[in-house]
């Protein structure tokens, strides 16, 4: 079984990630911890609210508003990266847990790079999925340590350095 | 000028630790090129046609002579003995090796300098106005939140993907020496009736192959917002700007396909659920990034006294007076001035700068300034706060060591990219085309004459010699593989700013100092009196321009 990392631990994946159905495909969602495209969540919400194995998989031009105030009745969210260079994600994820009061598992999938794990969990990201198997992970997760302190408030530390310093 | 504190030091110290494991991963196989390409350039590294480029930010322009003397030492000891001052007040090196950045990088950060965010898709380095803290039109200081915004941006977790770069500058006079109009955010202090402090925000102005000038999306914000409404607009445009053209992916398209209008609803909108979080500047925020800023230890002098005697030293000197004139700017200190040196001789590449010359300003700032320059955004440095009475001898010193052309302003003091010479994005050389006009007008007496007149080349359309508002604009473009030079009149880069029209076809580079010299000639045979070349031109319109020169040139 695939691993991944967290909240700063290499643990063994649960759940399977659905990809979005094409137009003349069946949008049946598969029995076990699934995390399902928005598109079939927002269709299914009615039926996939009776289970409690349901995650949402929100793409890079999907808004963290689509979800809104359910967010938080989910034990799961992720943010895809289509590719590393498409910073989406970061708003997303930090709309869903400062707007939205997320607390669950935010999980980045798709075609991040070990060198966005700091920003990431900045941004409100706890868990890591790479795309690839070929990655190291016990090295990978060294770069959530990338910085041990920062200017700004994030997720992690809502309030900037300007007001640490005074303090 | 701003001074590190531990907190500063720790964080730019893991920054070149982690972009050394990221080259080691890079050199040895684990990182593809593909992955590290973002990671170099956000820590100033490009790849050039010849060699790797290493950006240095310069924060708004400010340098010690330690770090003068810094980056002399790292151009002779890692590069070919000289460095490049950009047209966003920054230093380039043009020939570091790729293992010996983290090195650089290195040195740099002991004397509080870095590459970080210089280059790639992120918050760039803040630009302003080099005259700020000594012009007599300043309104409100721009520098104090210069630094406060640069900490901000500086590693901004949610903002170092974005569609595309992304430049802010911040003009606090009255002239506006920052060219805000034409920044992906240009604010402009101000003071509202009851003497508050805030910005006008201008957004989606730029230049590249679609030049804009920026919306005013707010006439008065708060000084203590400053931060969360920029959060808002850089989060509307992280989620909303364009992803799928990198030529549409400025926010100045976003803003345009939105309407101005709407755009600034969106950034309101945004702007509400932040407004008010703890990243909203308290007054002691406020005056603690006022007290890094304050007034070097000016003498009580007496102004009458020391000009009687500049007056003097004029009348006995034509040339010493014609670099008073062009190259000496008023203080609002009595008895002081603001001197730029001159980086544009002819024969020189418009802002290269080699290390023993970067010594000799040191020394010049440290007899002379309290030990600071500023770099400009034309490509050469200032000495801000040089006494009156002590002008004679800085002339004297400037001009053996070959800074004392007075030809600040005027058509000669040419801003210029590096060009084809060195840009692997270039069509078209520029450094060869600067020294050509510079040859065609080597009479310094006739430029003098012509007075101020903003030239500006660029070697290809992504316009880093801010071509469109030069009063003459150069761009260098490729047609088939051979070089060509559009030319075009009226841009202008301060208040009131505009963007230069296209002449009319291109020209090869042997015609463009005869193509420059019909220009000007029509300006002299028009010009009044008061006028300068943008007022004739805005007056008399691109025609006589139009038919005189190619009259010539057919």
């Amino acid at each position: 079984m695939q691993k991944l990392v967290k909240d700063g631990v290499i643990i063994e994946n649960q759940w399977h990630i659905m990809p979005k159905p094409e137009a003349d495909q069946s949008a049946e969602v598969p029995a076990g911890p699934t995390i399902v495209p928005l598109g079939v969540w927002l269709e299914q919400q009615d039926a996939l609210q009776q289970r409690d194995d349901i995650g949402v998989w929100l793409d890079s031009d999907e808004l963290a508003e689509q979800i809104g105030a359910q967010a938080n009745k989910l034990p799961l969210i992720a943010v895809n990266f289509p590719g590393f260079m498409d910073g989406r994600a970061f708003s997303i994820a930090r709309l869903l847990r400062e707007r939205f009061g997320f607390t669950g598992e935010l999980r980045a999938i798709g075609d991040f790079m070990r060198d966005q794990l700091c920003y990431l969990s900045r941004c409100g990201v706890n868990a890591f999925q790479f795309a690839s198997d070929d990655v190291d992970l016990e090295q990978a997760k060294k770069s959530l340590d990338d910085f041990t302190e920062f200017y700004q408030a994030g997720v992690d530390q809502p309030l900037p350095l300007f007001r640490r310093r005074t303090a | 000028m701003y001074i590190y504190d531990e907190y500063d030091h720790a964080i730019l110290k893991q920054r070149v630790a982690q972009f050394r494991d990221q080259t080691e991963r890079y050199l040895e196989g684990s990182l593809s090129e593909q992955q590290f390409l973002p990671l170099r350039l956000q820590n100033g590294l490009y790849v050039q046609r010849l060699a790797p480029m290493l950006r240095i930010n310069v924060p708004y322009g400010m340098l010690n002579t330690t770090q003068l003397r810094r980056l002399a030492r790292i151009a002779r000891d890692y590069d070919k003995g000289y460095c490049h001052v950009s047209t966003r007040q920054n230093i380039q090196y043009n020939w570091p090796a790729l293992e010996q950045v983290p090195d650089i990088l290195h040195e740099l950060a002991e004397v509080e300098m870095h590459g970080t965010q210089s280059s790639g898709n992120c918050i760039r380095n803040i630009t302003s106005d080099q005259f700020a803290g000594i012009a007599p039109d300043e309104i409100v200081d721009p520098r104090p939140y210069c630094e406060i915004i640069r900490q901000w941006s500086s590693f901004h977790p949610e903002f170092a993907f974005l569609p595309r770069k992304f430049k802010i500058a911040i003009s606090g006079s009255e002239s506006d020496r920052a060219a805000i109009a034409v920044h992906d955010i240009g604010l402009q202090l101000v003071k509202n009736d009851a003497g508050e402090i805030g910005f006008k925000v201008l957004v989606g102005g730029g230049l590249g192959r679609t030049p804009v000038i920026g919306s005013v999306i707010r006439e008065f914000l708060p000084e203590a917002h400053i931060l969360t409404y920029l959060e808002a607009i850089l989060r509307v445009y992280n989620l909303h700007g364009r992803r799928d053209n990198k030529y549409k992916a400025r926010i100045k398209i976003l803003v345009r396909a939105m309407k101005p209008e709407v755009f600034a609803e969106e950034v309101e909108k945004e702007w509400a659920h932040l407004k008010d979080a703890p990243s909203t500047l308290r007054a002691e925020d406020i005056t603690r990034a006022k007290g890094f800023f304050t007034e070097p230890a000016y003498e009580a002098l007496d102004d009458s006294a020391a000009q009687t005697q500049l007056d003097n030293e004029k009348a006995d000197n034509i040339a010493f007076s014609k670099w008073l004139e062009r190259n000496v700017r008023a203080h609002r200190v009595p008895g002081y001035a603001a001197v730029t040196l001159s980086l544009k001789p002819t024969g020189i590449a418009p802002g290269d700068i080699t290390d023993t010359q970067l010594e000799t300003i040191a020394e010049l700032a440290d007899q002379y300034s309290f030990s600071e320059v500023r770099t400009t955004h034309e490509q050469n440095i200032v000495l801000a706060d040089v006494k009156k009475s002590e002008l004679f001898a800085l002339w004297q010193a400037a001009k053996s060591a070959g800074f004392a052309t007075p030809n600040i302003g005027t058509l000669t003091d040419i801003i210029c990219c590096p060009g084809g010479d060195f840009c692997s994005l270039a069509n078209a050389k520029s450094i060869p085309i600067a020294e050509a006009i510079q040859r065609q007008f080597s009479d310094l007496d006739y430029v003098y004459d012509l007075g101020e007149l903003d030239l500006n080349i660029s070697g290809c359309m992504n316009a880093c010699g801010h071509h469109h508002v030069g009063h003459i604009g150069v761009l260098g473009v490729d047609k088939k593989g051979e070089e060509f030079y559009q030319v075009m009149l009226g841009g202008n880069a301060g208040n009131n700013a505009s963007l230069a029209k296209v002449l009319g076809p291109a020209f090869d580079a042997e015609q463009m100092p005869a193509v420059v010299q019909n220009v000007v000639n029509v300006y002299l045979e028009n010009r009044t009196e008061e006028e300068l070349f943008i007022d004739t031109y805005n007056r008399i319109g691109i025609s006589p321009f139009k038919e005189r020169v190619y009259a010539k040139a057919s």
